[in-house]
């Protein structure tokens, strides 16, 4: 039986590295441009970029409800950072234009850390992940603020608020799992996928 | 839940290679635009920039009125900040190490070492290990480029010919930078040292790039942007986002050309997405034949 197709929604961003990912991992995967090539996958990751570019591009490109409605179906969706945004339920310090799925129940903070100065790397413990900490970078990165019943926490800063979360098939995490060489924070979705 | 999570991040660092070159890597697919004033940066960011370049004139402006350009007023600056949700950059003189210390304390995301302002050191271009705040600079070769990354630059931008809505530079440069890689892919480990000397770069940067086949930091495009089309002729040839200077508020509707060139840049293999957005633009800002300048700005960087 052929494995699963996974797509990167391939607006803006951090596209490449999301598909090389998926390449070591030995698993099929597409560009999402369009609602056809949307059509064709069985998950969506959402990659790291600049969010309030990808909500206007999806309305533009035709694909925010084609999206919206795959995930009210059930697709499994992984978001870092800008796709943790638009995967959220509510946006905070963002654009009053700015759309997001409210595919998992929880707040997002733009921009938490502050400007690209504060932007930092350091050793995360994620739960599912027991072996060793996740070497994890943040790029002007978002936090959660709120979580909502359901919502699993993977992973928190040391102020206790969170920066990976799940709930159902729908994993994000605010840093960028896409930079680092290792692959286990896309082998726990993949994972996910395949369930 | 079985497992119990521990609060807390271990060894935090700021200002690494790995944390300068992501915004870079979070930037490709997308537009930078140059903006002067707030205004035109809230356009800039309503139109889905990915970030914006603050700068007092735009590089057509400079070019008219001559003189010497500087590192804009830090007031200006925080004036863009502070409308801005996206990445602000900023340009600094090439070698003006003091110039860029203030952009640093400014926290603008990324400072441009550029060949648009009047250069400052005419043998030495700025050490950018020495900042925590990444830097783009712009080359017109792969020499350039790679003696730009041995200088710690994050972010490679051919240079094109800024101001002169004339985009043959930029693809000279772009076809220049990317057809060499391709051939020191090719290239034996003898033939190495050779291209090492012959490109004035390091050897290790070489060698990487024969075993990689590009460079090791995003490659993007400057220069001469000034239509939908162009920002997907030098897409398509390789770069991997595009800077539209005076492109973009030198034209009859900059909102509109804005939005179009964004669209270009996601959508840039797309013929009928391509022909749909360039329809009704109004005028492109006006071009500038190469051959009539006066000043060539790329020739500035060594």
């Amino acid at each position: 039986m052929p494995g699963p197709i996974v797509g990167v929604l391939a607006l803006q961003g951090a596209v490449g590295l999301h598909s090389h990912a998926l390449t070591r991992l030995g698993v099929e995967h597409l560009e999402v441009r369009n609602a056809r090539d949307l059509a064709s996958v069985d998950a969506l990751i959402f990659p790291g970029g600049e969010s309030t570019t990808m909500s206007k591009l999806l309305t533009i490109n035709a694909l925010f409800e084609p999206v919206a409605a795959r995930l009210e179906a059930g697709m499994p969706a992984f978001g870092t950072c800008a796709g943790m945004i638009l995967l959220a339920t509510n946006v905070i310090d963002g654009r009053a234009d700015q759309r997001s799925f409210g595919a998992i129940d929880i707040d997002v903070r733009r921009n938490a850390f502050g400007r690209q100065i504060d932007s930092f790397e350091a050793d995360l413990d994620v739960i599912g992940l027991p072996e060793a900490p996740v070497h994890a970078v943040f790029i002007r990165a978002p936090i959660v603020e709120r979580v909502g019943p359901g919502v699993e926490i993977l992973a928190a800063v040391d102020d206790g608020r969170p920066v990976a979360c799940r709930q159902g098939n729908v994993m994000v995490t605010s840093f960028h799992p896409e930079l680092e060489p290792d692959l286990r924070m896309h082998e726990l979705f993949v994972r996910q996928v395949a369930a | 839940m079985t497992e119990q999570f521990s609060e807390g991040v271990v060894g935090r660092e700021t200002g690494t290679q790995l944390v300068k070159r992501g915004l870079a890597e979070m930037l490709k697919g997308g537009v930078i635009m140059d903006v002067v004033d707030p205004e035109q940066a809230r356009i800039a960011e309503d139109s889905g920039a990915v970030a914006v370049m603050a700068l007092e004139r735009v590089p057509s402006d400079i070019r008219r009125d001559g003189g010497v350009a500087r590192m804009s007023d830090p007031a200006m600056i925080e004036g863009i900040q502070a409308v801005c949700t996206i990445p602000v950059m900023a340009k600094a003189r090439i070698g003006h190490f003091a110039e860029a210390q203030i952009l640093q304390s400014l926290g603008v995301d990324y400072i441009d070492e550029s060949e648009v302002l009047t250069p400052a050191d005419e043998a030495h271009h700025i050490d950018k290990w020495a900042f925590s705040v990444p830097f783009v600079c712009g080359a017109t070769n792969l020499g350039e480029a790679l003696r730009r990354i041995s200088e710690g630059a994050c972010m490679i931008r051919s240079k094109g010919e800024a101001g002169t809505g004339n985009v043959v530079e930029a693809v000279r440069h772009i076809r220049s930078i990317l057809g060499d890689i391709r051939k020191i892919t090719t290239a034996d480990s003898a033939e190495l040292f050779e291209w090492a000397k012959r490109l004035q770069a390091p050897l290790p940067l070489v060698q990487e790039i024969a075993e990689t086949g590009k460079l090791p930091v995003p490659l993007f495009c400057a220069g001469g942007i000034a239509t939908p089309a162009d920002a997907s002729l030098v897409m398509q040839l390789g770069s991997e986002t595009v800077f539209v200077g005076s492109g973009i508020f030198k034209s009859s509707d900059p909102a509109l050309m804005a939005r179009a060139i964004v669209e270009a840049a996601t959508n840039f293999r797309d013929a009928d997405i391509l022909a749909k957005v360039s329809r009704g633009l109004g005028d492109a800002m006006p071009g500038l034949e190469i051959a009539s300048l006066e000043t060539k700005l790329a020739d500035r960087g060594w």
